[in-house]
């Protein structure tokens, strides 16, 4: 089967009728992919190459210039982390440059918007705030964040002034603080390249600063983004196809970046009568796709329209006026199916144009104005949509998201105003809830898209864990109605149910809250280790103590490899639910899934089965709370939730 | 004996080097490079496929009693002095037909892009050491160019020493 998502059943066959590929076609004609490349032990990093080693013993062990399998697996994993570290960072740059802009008045569609996030971030960075105007407080939080991706000696302040002091020893002690975000990158490829770094140790170690370097960049995303869209808080919408309109202008945002969403949301407000106009009585109906639709969902309510794998299928609706894309997770295969059902696919950046998409170069200076621009063509395509046939399946659920660590402080500062925190380690302590569990990442062919998900959090959740969620992750979720107080009622073990509603109930909602918290986009896994350092902290303990693990079941990306990464150095067992390209070395993959667990505290689970898998994070869970002395589920009982 | 080409399924990576390498050697320049330059891009005459998990490479097994020659109507299939049977450099032209096609139980016949033509394995491909290419691509050594005996012997080899004398082996065999 190739999704768990029915909406998109009824696509899938629309696509076959056009003779158009899905990724699932694209993937079946690929197969059988290379067993080299699957086990890591391809080398193409120079031109007396490309050396592959036999996993048979009988082949070649070493590349020409020497280089042994445990060297080339590692070389390769340690490129996909810089690669995905140079995505998340370049994300985060974005932003800074937009800021120290807004600062300078060059950019006057991206005011700050969240003055209380400005000055929360410039106090932590050693901002001075008294008697200062934002524009200047702005100014330095935004040249802080640009220096971080220099050449520096100190390490990363979005590192430092975030994490416990615990990691920051860690990571001294094994080499791997980064100074500087583009600098480690920039090292990595170096590193990397032949003939420099052959020690499979030293480079893994490399790998670990370098995705510590992507945490930072990860965290400056999600504060400047927070400083200039605002910060989220709880919303309540729709997702999945049903979302689409038959009579509005139905734009798509994909991509990653709130620097373009945020501003065709904002354009779109006025622009309601334009495209009534046109003859849309509904106007303009604004649909999410992977990160920025998190982005826009968290901070506006926006509809999430589907994730990841299945970015092409809503097409065939032959709703989708226009999909707006910056950079990141985009199929360039969008263009085909775009231009079969009369989608006007528009490309904004110059670093990321697609064949067949219509360019539009963006420009914060007059972010407001492209965007406009940008919904005329949307409308224009909605003009030649007028009256034909459009195949939108019924199928939607209800979605509440916005939770932002303020969000969820704010939330348990109902049971206890003065000390938020400790209602959740309370109840921790006493095992209602026993541990928590940050599902991220994406979707993948290779897996029946959402089913990882869908199994592991059912299993998970009837003993008790609290889910966290962010990305394509909690995507998955949320298009399975996840994302709601009734599937809290449903599947929700008798201890975590009984917390969900009881700050669902202090809050004035009149149930549970959501089994799942959306907490944002991939970057915003950052706010997620926000709420584990405050946890940390309060115990007084560091992070490789928590009864907190994180899975990516279903990861595709670099990005995901280098959170994944980032999540073992800050000391969690974290669950891969596809194996990744490094079995070719033994030595690499047992420091991966054993060694780290000395070395960081956090390890990596391999496990494909999903049962297996959240089997292993309960273990897992239930021996960081053994570690702490508190009672594992088999004592536990339901205690009174103060 | 003959020597065959014989396939250690349980060390095919998949990569493809076989595939490369055969239809590299039926082009007119006989390098990958040159290959890419020709007028008609040369193709492959055996299959790299995965079924239900297991990779299986799978080439004419040039038949005793091939189905392909029985079924030729114009006599262009046949077996050649060195015991290969080709439809090529025989007493007749192929028609395209398609018949040795559909008898062919490997279904390693497949047809010319361009022309109406059956194309398949036709060992003319032998390196200086009388190597086929394919065989002298394979990166893990699946693929073997060797007498039956040798290969059997070596299986049963591989099976004593490590069902029967427990010495572990990286090979399983299919």
């Amino acid at each position: 089967m190739k999704t768990m998502d029915k909406a998109l059943e009824p696509m899938i066959k629309i696509f076959a009728q056009n003779e158009l590929e899905t990724p699932w076609d694209r993937y079946a004609a690929q197969l059988p992919q290379c067993g080299f490349g699957e086990l890591g032990s391809c080398c193409r990093n120079c031109i007396q190459g490309p050396c592959r080693i036999d996993p048979f013993g009988d082949g070649p062990q070493r590349g020409v210039c020497g280089a042994g399998v445990d060297t080339i697996v590692t070389r390769n994993l340690v490129r996909a982390i810089a690669a995905g570290t140079a995505s998340h960072s370049g994300h985060a740059k974005h932003l800074a440059h937009v800021l120290k802009r807004w600062a300078a008045g060059n950019t006057p569609d991206y005011p700050v918007q969240d003055e209380g996030k400005l000055k929360a971030v410039a106090a932590r960075l050693g901002v001075a705030i008294e008697g200062r105007s934002t524009r200047e407080i702005a100014g330095d939080v935004a040249a802080l964040a640009l220096a971080e991706f220099s050449e520096r000696e100190e390490a990363l302040a979005w590192v430092a002034t975030t994490v416990t002091p615990g990691r920051v020893e860690t990571m001294a002690r094994l080499g791997a603080v980064p100074t500087g975000i583009d600098s480690v990158i920039s090292e990595i490829m170096h590193r990397t390249t032949m003939g420099v770094d052959a020690d499979p140790v030293n480079l893994l170690l490399a790998g670990v600063k370098c995705a510590i370097a992507d945490y930072a960049g990860c965290h400056i995303g999600t504060d400047l983004a927070d400083i200039l869209f605002g910060t989220p808080k709880p919303v309540v919408t729709e997702v999945n196809l049903g979302a689409l309109k038959e009579n509005a202008v139905n734009v798509a945002l994909h991509g990653h970046n709130p620097v373009l969403s945020d501003l065709v949301v904002q354009a779109a407000n006025d622009m309601q009568d334009a495209a009534r106009g046109a003859g849309a009585v509904e106007g303009i109906n604004l649909v999410g796709i992977c990160c920025t639709g998190n982005e826009v969902l968290m901070r506006h309510g926006i509809p999430p329209l589907t994730h990841s794998i299945s970015q092409e299928l809503p097409l065939a609706t032959g709703a989708v006026d226009a999909m707006v894309v910056d950079y990141q997770c985009i199929f360039p295969a969008l263009a085909d199916a775009a231009a079969c059902f009369g989608t006007t696919l528009i490309s904004t950046m110059s670093i990321a144009k697609i064949p067949g998409a219509t360019a539009i170069e963006f420009d914060e200076t007059k972010g407001l104005e492209k965007a406009r621009e940008i919904l005329l063509l949307a409308i224009e395509a909605y003009k030649r949509r007028q009256g034909k046939p459009v195949n939108i399946p019924a199928t939607k659920s209800k979605v509440i998201a916005g939770f932002s660590t303020e969000t969820i402080v704010g939330a348990l500062s109902k049971l206890n105003a003065d000390d938020p925190l400790q209602p959740l380690i309370d109840n921790i302590v006493n095992g209602n809830i026993q541990g928590v569990v940050l599902f991220a990442g994406c979707n993948n062919v290779k897996v029946t898209q959402d089913r990882n998900y869908l199994v592991m959090i059912k299993e998970l959740v009837k003993r008790d864990i609290l889910i966290l969620a962010t990305g394509c992750g909690a995507g998955a979720f949320a298009r399975h109605g996840l994302l709601t107080p009734e599937a809290t009622l449903e599947y929700a073990g008798p201890g975590l149910k009984a917390v969900l509603k009881a700050i669902g109930e202090a809050n004035g909602l009149g149930g549970p809250l959501p089994l799942v918290l959306h907490m944002g986009s991939c970057v915003d896994n950052s706010r997620a280790v926000d709420v584990a350092v405050a946890l940390a902290n309060k115990l007084g303990v560091d992070l490789d103590k928590l009864p907190v693990a994180a899975s990516a079941p279903e990861f595709m990306t670099e990005k995901a490899i280098a959170i994944g990464t980032w999540a073992i150095a800050s000391g969690l067992p974290t669950h891969l639910g596809l194996v990744p390209p490094v079995l070719g070395s033994s030595l690499v993959t047992r420091i991966l899934t054993a060694d780290a667990r000395d070395l960081l505290g956090g390890y990596f689970i391999v496990e494909t089965d999903p049962i297996l898998a959240a089997e292993k994070l309960f273990s897992a869970i239930q021996e960081r709370r053994r570690g702490l002395g508190l009672p594992v589920q088999e004592a536990a009982c339901t205690r009174e939730v103060d | 004996m003959e020597k065959e080409i014989l396939v250690r399924y349980e060390r095919c990576l998949a990569c493809k080097s076989c595939e490369l390498a055969c239809a590299v050697s039926h082009s007119a320049s006989k390098t990958l490079l040159g290959a890419l330059a020709e007028e008609s891009l040369p193709q492959k005459r055996i299959y790299v496929d995965r079924i239900e998990g297991r990779n299986l490479t799978i080439t004419c097994r040039h038949c005793e009693e091939a189905y392909c020659i029985d079924a030729c109507i114009s006599g262009a299939m046949h077996r050649s002095l060195e015991g290969q049977v080709t439809n090529e450099g025989g007493p007749q032209k192929c028609i395209g037909c398609w018949m040795c096609v559909m008898v062919c139980p490997y279904g390693v016949i497949s047809s010319a892009r361009m022309e109406r033509r059956a194309l398949k394995c036709d060992r003319n491909c032998l390196d200086e050491t009388g190597t086929p290419a394919c065989v002298g691509a394979c990166p893990t050594g699946a693929l073997v160019f060797t007498e039956v005996e040798e290969y059997e012997k070596t299986r049963r080899r591989q099976y004593a020493s490590k069902d029967i004398l427990g010495r572990g082996g990286i090979n399983k065999a299919i």
